[in-house]
């Protein structure tokens, strides 16, 4: 890692994949021998509604588990964006699926990566794949992880039956990278 | 051994099993129902026992006929189930029956929220039981502590022949953290259970019950004083805490435990990085209350501020435990409204201002 | 001189007095039990659990270890014993407002998971211990201290009748209700007891038997005149035999 502390919030409607996201980095963290917490949103918003949740990864202990003011956002869709844009804090990092974002007006006090991950996803054959082309944007913007690292997590945490999406999701991850730097 | 990344609710579930948990009795309820479908599937891998109970009720009745018959028993569940259990918790304090009980904290009253609260202190402090009846009650603040606790809470629980209640609130039951399950922790030498009813009357040579009703007043009395007696074992030799940024002897204290406490330590380094050093008690035991370290407070102590995610609960206790000796100031959210660090700076530094 | 054995004392119960009123069949069912457990060689692995009203200290009177619960919990506090010594002999030992009010919950669902325990259930259609208060039981019109103009339909609803109901849930296994006025019914209640204890140690689940009982003091009755209420008026509206067997020697239900 190549900072003391990165604090996360990703976001998105329920069934995107929010949540796996944010373990997903906190897995690697911890593969890393980073400290790390994950928070979910839980309870009846997260079946069907909007679902996020809130990832710190530390070089140092970390206390107040709660993210109030985040380095970087995820926003899979413009309601979580329009939810969390306040929270980022300023010279801060935005992620945004910019296919589910109508015109929209970005705060001008941070760095913005609009991507239609959900394009990118179809693309490579699943829309289910649309998180890991956003955490691949987000490596890609902010170099937090490699990628080899993520993908040592898709091999230990794809097991049994959905070992088949560890191929996809390494495609979606290199293609969420690669838009990063486009 | 190398730390794993688990939620909450799954490693408190792990930790169980690995404390030697013969037999789990739950009913679902959010937010702690991740402790018990972990334990659906991995206790039968241990040929150990699970039921889903009809109720919290049925379950924690369960849990005292499992634990009158010997076994170590646990239960989960959250502040409204854990009020209807108080019946059956208070069965087991009356029968000296051990067993863990696991309360994933949300908001009340009635069915309230399910967002992280400490609004059960009270029911966990003074009990909802009938009687003069007292749970030893731990409120860890990280997964590792809590891993560790509800590891040792087994043999705790045999030690005393009473329930330990294991408090988190539903922000740490919820996350995810990096825990090592396999540190070592404090064991203690149990006595066998040759009081319990086993179904071997012969073999033991006299049949043994376990019964609360004692119909005698006198009896019933000296009953009480027994256990009074085993309460002030726990005061003397359970109170656990852990002091934070004390070297300086600062003016504030903080008095916060759990969730609560992790926040507390934010606004204790925000504070540093401006030149103001306050303190922290930390009180890992809710009973027996860690009155210990109010007793060694330095002079130049003035201030405690009692911080709580419920409105004044703990805060009764701060002002037992300093008896007079210093100005108490209270700050709290509820209703599962999780406060942030500036929140508890603002407060301090607002004392800070009337104190001058 | 030539001495012939004509009776001896149960070892099944203990040596204490029973707390029972005079002319009440607790004492009955109690005796039948302590012999059962003996003859078939359980009560050195027997584990009863007592309920809340007058069998409360039926802990004192079976001589095996015993676990008092709370009020209608018996079956849970039961399932809980049984799930870690599931070779011993669990009987739960229930009267009708403990079972058939504030338990219903709790024998309904350990004879739904099909539980292997038997309960033993005593229907004297009043609450004896408080007081003769009205239970569930408690027949059409039969004055008690809380129905004295006798218990109504409307707002008191009809009685229950617990073994009927039983006999829909699937998971149990045997149901058998007795009566114990005559001695011939008490030896056909005691062949129900040794039929429960069978099944539950032939690992075939949930079995229970509800016995029809008296409360000569709280029905305001002499003891012969009790056990001839219980016969004209409880018997036709909980009429004996067997609700449930689903055993494998029973099959009929």
């Amino acid at each position: 890692m190549n900072k003391t502390t990165e604090k996360l919030i990703v976001a998105g409607f329920g069934g995107q994949g929010v949540m796996l996201l944010g373990q997903i980095i906190s897995y690697t963290a911890t593969e890393a021998s980073l400290n790390t917490v994950w928070i979910p949103s839980y309870g009846p918003e997260t079946r069907g509604g909007t679902a996020n949740c809130s990832v710190i990864v530390s070089k140092e202990s970390i206390n107040s588990p709660v993210v109030s003011e985040c380095d970087t956002l995820i926003a899979l869709n413009e309601p979580s964006l329009k939810k969390f844009e306040s929270k980022v804090r300023q010279g801060g990092t935005i992620i945004v699926n910019a296919g589910l974002v109508k015109e929209y007006s970005y705060r001008d006090d941070v760095t913005v990566y609009p991507v239609d991950a959900s394009k990118i996803a179809l693309e490579i054959g699943n829309l289910k794949t649309v998180n890991m082309v956003a955490l691949g944007v987000y490596l890609g913007a902010t170099g937090l992880f490699t990628s080899d690292a993520i993908e040592k997590t898709f091999e230990k945490i794809f097991t049994g039956s959905k070992e088949k999406l560890i191929d996809i999701n390494k495609q979606a991850l290199k293609s969420g990278i690669e838009a990063a730097q486009a | 051994m190398a730390k794993v990344l688990m939620k909450g609710n799954e490693a408190m579930a792990l930790a169980a099993i690995k404390g030697g948990c013969d037999a789990f009795f739950g009913y679902p309820i959010t937010p702690q129902n991740e402790l018990p479908e972990y334990l659906s599937y991995h206790m039968e891998q241990y040929g150990r026992v699970f039921v889903q109970a009809e109720s919290e009720v049925a379950a924690i009745n369960m849990v005292y006929g499992a634990a009158g018959s010997g076994a170590r028993v646990l239960t989960s569940s959250s502040s409204p189930g854990i009020a209807l259990k108080q019946e059956g918790i208070s069965y087991m304090v009356g029968s000296e029956l051990p067993g863990v009980i696991i309360n994933v904290m949300r908001g009340g009253p009635g069915l309230g929220g399910i967002q992280p609260s400490q609004a059960d202190y009270n029911q966990i402090t003074r009990t909802g039981g009938n009687g003069d009846m007292k749970v030893l009650s731990f409120a860890p603040e990280n997964l590792q502590e809590t891993v560790n606790i509800v590891k040792e809470s087994f043999a705790l629980a045999d030690y005393y022949r009473n329930p330990v209640m294991i408090a988190v609130d539903g922000l740490l039951g919820q996350m995810m953290e990096p825990v090592d399950m396999d540190q070592p922790v404090e064991t203690r030498e149990v006595p066998p259970k040759d009081w319990a009813a086993t179904g071997e009357a012969a073999k033991r040579g006299k049949r043994n019950t376990i019964v609360s009703l004692h119909l005698d007043p006198y009896k019933l009395e000296e009953h009480n004083l027994n256990l009074q007696a085993k309460y002030t074992k726990m005061i003397e030799n359970e109170q656990r805490y852990e002091l934070i940024n004390m070297d300086s002897e600062p003016e504030i204290v903080l008095v916060a435990y759990g969730s609560m406490a992790r926040i507390a330590r934010s606004a204790i380094d925000a504070l540093k990085d401006e030149g103001i050093e306050v303190g922290m008690i930390r009180p890992i035991s809710l009973f027996p209350y860690p009155q210990k370290a109010f007793d060694a407070l330095s002079e130049k102590t003035k201030t405690l501020l009692t911080l709580e995610m419920s409105l004044g609960q703990m805060l009764q206790d701060v002002r037992l435990a300093s008896n007079g000796k210093h100005r108490i100031e209270f700050f709290g959210r509820t209703g599962g409204v999780v406060p942030e660090t500036d929140e508890i700076v603002s407060k301090v530094k607002a004392i800070m201002k009337e104190a001058v | 001189m030539n001495t012939k054995t004509i009776y001896q004392p149960n070892t099944g119960l203990t040596d204490r007095d029973f707390t029972y009123c005079p002319g009440c069949t607790h004492g009955i069912i109690h005796k039948l039990i302590g012999e059962v457990l003996v003859e078939k060689g359980l009560i050195d692995q027997a584990i009863g659990v007592a309920s809340v009203g007058c069998s409360v200290l039926s802990y004192e009177f079976f001589n095996c270890d015993m676990q008092q619960a709370a009020h209608g919990r018996a079956p849970a506090v039961a399932t809980g014993i049984k799930r870690v010594r599931p070779e011993s002999a669990v009987f739960t030992y229930q009267g009708d407002g403990d079972l058939a009010s504030i338990g219903l919950a709790e024998v309904v669902h350990a004879a739904h998971r099909g539980e292997n325990m038997t309960v033993i259930f005593v229907n004297n259609a009043i609450y004896g211990m408080t007081g003769g208060q009205m239970a569930p039981t408690t027949l059409i019109d039969q004055k008690t201290t809380t129905s004295p103009i006798g218990r109504k339909k409307v707002g008191a609803g009809e009685p229950i009748r617990v073994s009927e109901m039983l006999a829909a849930v699937p998971g149990a296994t045997y149901l058998e209700r007795v009566s114990v006025h005559d001695p011939k019914h008490i030896r056909k209640a005691k062949k129900a007891i040794e039929k429960a204890f069978d099944v539950q140690m032939s690992k075939q689940g949930f079995s229970m038997i509800e016995f029809i009982s008296t409360c000569p003091i709280n029905w305001g009755m002499n003891p012969n005149d009790s056990l001839n209420w219980a016969v004209e008026n409880m018997i036709p509206y909980y009429p004996l035999g067997v609700y449930k067997d689903a055993t494998k020697e029973g099959g009929d239900e």
